[in-house]
């Protein structure tokens, strides 16, 4: 027996359809990398804590206004942001032998390989060619991979809601497209926040530490990690004092992923082809056997 | 065939008791569904179901533990990745049959591919319970491809091998039906679904374990690996063969009626070399997390509280198994390859809870235990999966061959 012709036309017509599925992703995010992708500097030596940055970001979004305005006792718990609170101010440590305390801010890093949008299915979470990482609620599945994706816990989920989206903050990009700097930054009222293009900010961040070698951690948060985020901290405490996670690697979420999503096409190429080989055998030696019990059974009648 | 026009107006009755109520009255099979088995399956909806509905009409957080931290639960845990892992007797038997050639194993690939066809039906329920804008499943599938998420390819492969997994089944149904010429014309299509599965089932059962590769800053050092697509990969084989063996020894048990004595003999057979394969299987999964432990240097951990925990997993629900199953196989004990089995699907199970729920977020202060809500959903899936497992299995030729027709 020989592989008659259809068989093989049927066989190589299958692996020439899966290699057609079969694309390379594009990593859309690699034209970002230039440096001119918006960026916040946030220089925490500076903050005074007055959170004005949260009652600008809940105006700007339509969110209640920030809890106990203006009262200090919102600092003795550490608060996250949630599905109405898109930044929040925490209370830290502040340098060593001293009683000062250190302010930090926090909110979505829109990260230049954000880990969200890597995970979102349905392209809800998307990095926007301008910088900002947008949420496009009509395409949301409310999965929630990217809650498990984000590094900094920022996408928040309404569990209360039959019909529940994620929030977190746009980095306000609506303004953006009207050359405005986010609500949080314009309403600044210490300097803490700087808004520019990330090879400025990285470039200023780095002077003020030259400049202050003794006073600044030298490092900027946001430089390495998860490959980069276009806010950017820099302070004179340990980070981890003000509850930064400083065990995150500079390996970006689509790196991660990126060996298992390569494997897709070569499944997709290799599967049909190799399984319809071991079929052939298999046929074959089934074949072979029915012909050699068919020869010594001869005188035996088949039905 | 053909019907005289009395025989056709007769049928819808004739064909309802036949076909629906197992040749019984309406009455008589009602009562046949009074037993034990009935009464707690019935007890399980009647609590199951309401808080079902609770959960589509107050949201996730009306029902469940999940929070801002803990986003993923016992549903994904256990309904979605257990479950498509314990399905992959459906594509494992499937190769083993028709692409292998090993046509000893026949009598038990249809019920493997039934298993396999409701334990992914049962997934999609279970993922449209969790998920919370489950209308909005169509948007990946169809005109918003993220085709940079490992989530993106487990939706398609899960949806088209869904289908497959149908059509695969579907002569069993044309059998009961009758439907001799499409029974015929999808047979003829054995081999092309068998490799169309095989691969739907490498990407996605990778993928699933795949998706955990995004987390390394939540999920414990003894977990997260590199090489987690390939553990899922090589212990949803385990799985698959494990669920038939135990699967199979149950139904035999349990529709013993349909099953003739020779059935008996063969499955003792087939039970022991599924057996003797799972313990292969299990042996090189138990090196590869070995290897992987080696390559992640996480030999410390091992002496904490969730090492304790890891060496449960490995020692305990893979290794143990494995000497089980390799030891029974030698004996010949087809009741102790039944029962490594077990073990083995057990392990299997706790892998994917520890992956996605115990080891996640191991760093943090919120811990995650499920409601019984919770609880009681996924049981209330599961039974109703079980349900129809019977339902189909009682009516159709799933675990004896239907007498006008060749096995294919």
């Amino acid at each position: 027996m020989s592989l008659s012709r259809r068989r093989f036309l049927k066989c190589a017509s299958a692996t020439g359809a899966a290699a057609l599925v079969a694309r390379p992703v594009s990593a859309a995010a690699a034209a970002l990398r230039t440096g001119r992708t918006p960026a916040v500097l946030v220089d925490t030596t500076r903050c005074l804590g007055c959170r004005a940055c949260e009652a600008a970001c809940s105006e700007k979004n339509q969110l209640p206004p920030p809890v106990k305005a203006g009262d200090e006792s919102v600092f003795e718990t550490r608060r996250t942001t949630d599905v109405n609170t898109f930044t929040v101010v925490n209370r830290g440590g502040g340098p060593d032998g001293s009683h000062e305390a250190r302010y930090v801010k926090s909110q979505c890093m829109h990260c230049l390989d954000p880990g969200c949008a890597s995970a979102c299915p349905a392209k809800a979470l998307e990095k926007t060619f301008e910088g900002p990482v947008v949420y496009n609620r009509e395409r949301c599945l409310g999965c929630r991979y990217c809650m498990l994706a984000c590094p900094f816990d920022v996408p928040r989920f309404e569990y209360e809601k039959a019909s529940p989206y994620v929030r977190k903050c746009s980095f306000c990009a609506d303004r953006q497209k009207q050359g405005l700097a986010p609500a949080c930054v314009e309403v600044c009222p210490s300097g803490t926040l700087q808004f520019g293009t990330r090879d400025a900010l990285l470039e200023e961040a780095r002077t003020r530490i030259y400049q202050n070698p003794k006073k600044y951690v030298h490092h900027i948060y946001g430089e390495e990690e998860v490959g980069g985020t276009s806010w950017l901290y820099i302070t004179d405490v340990p980070f981890e004092r003000l509850g930064f996670r400083t065990d995150l690697s500079p390996t970006s979420a689509p790196e991660l992923s990126r060996t298992a999503l390569a494997a897709v096409p070569f499944v997709l190429t290799l599967w049909p082809p190799l399984l319809m080989g071991l079929y052939t055998f298999s046929r074959r030696r089934e074949e072979a056997e029915k012909a050699g019990a068919g020869e010594s059974e001869s005188n035996h009648a088949h039905e | 065939m053909h019907t005289s026009n009395t025989a056709r107006q007769a049928l819808p009755v004739s064909w309802v008791r036949d076909k629906l109520l197992m040749g019984m009255s309406l009455r008589r099979y009602l009562r046949s569904l009074a037993t034990p088995f009935d009464a707690v399956a019935a007890l399980i909806l009647l609590v199951g179901v309401p808080v079902i509905i609770y959960r589509f009409t107050f949201g996730l957080g009306a029902v469940t533990n999940l929070s801002q931290a803990n986003p993923w639960g016992l549903w994904i845990g256990l309904d979605v990745l257990s479950g498509v892992a314990l399905a992959a007797g459906g594509f494992t038997l499937a190769s083993v049959v028709y692409i292998f050639g090993l046509k000893q194993y026949h009598a038990v690939v249809r019920p493997a591919i039934l298993t396999g066809f409701l334990g992914y039906f049962f997934v999609v329920v279970g993922l449209i319970v969790d998920l919370g804008r489950p209308w909005k499943l169509p948007v990946p599938l169809v005109y918003s491809w993220g085709t940079g998420s490992v989530m993106f390819e487990v939706a398609w492969c899960v949806c088209l091998y869904l289908i497959v997994l149908a059509l695969e089944f579907s002569p069993a149904l044309f059998e009961w039906l009758g439907l001799r010429k499409l029974r015929e014309w999808i047979v003829g299509l054995t081999i092309a679904l068998t490799v169309f599965g095989v691969m739907l089932s490498t990407l996605h059962q990778s993928s699933l374990g795949a998706l955990f590769l995004l987390v390394p800053h939540r999920l414990h050092p003894l977990w997260y690996t590199p090489f987690v697509p390939i553990h899922f990969f090589v212990s949803a084989i385990i799985a698959g063969l494990s669920m038939v063996i135990v699967e199979s020894g149950l139904s035999h048990r349990i529709f013993r009626n349909q099953i003739g004595a020779s059935a008996h003999a063969d499955l003792e057979y087939i039970t022991l070399g599924l057996g003797k394969a799972a313990s292969v299987v299990l042996f090189a999964y138990f090196f590869l997390k070995i290897q992987a432990l080696a390559d992640s240097g996480a030999w410390a951990l091992l002496n904490t509280p969730y090492g304790y925990w890891y060496l449960v997993e490995v020692l305990g629900f893979v290794l143990l198994p494995c000497v089980l199953l390799a030891h029974a196989v030698r004996r010949g004990n087809v009741a102790l390859v039944r029962a490594g089995a077990a073990v083995a699907v057990a392990g299997v199970v706790l892998n994917r809870l520890n992956v996605s729920v115990v080891a996640m977020n191991w760093n943090a202060g919120v811990r995650y235990v499920p409601s019984w809500m919770e609880v009681v959903t996924s049981m209330a899936v599961i039974t109703i999966g079980v349900l129809t497992f019977r339902f189909i299995v009682n009516r159709m030729p799933v675990l004896h061959q239907h007498p006008a027709y060749q096995p294919h």
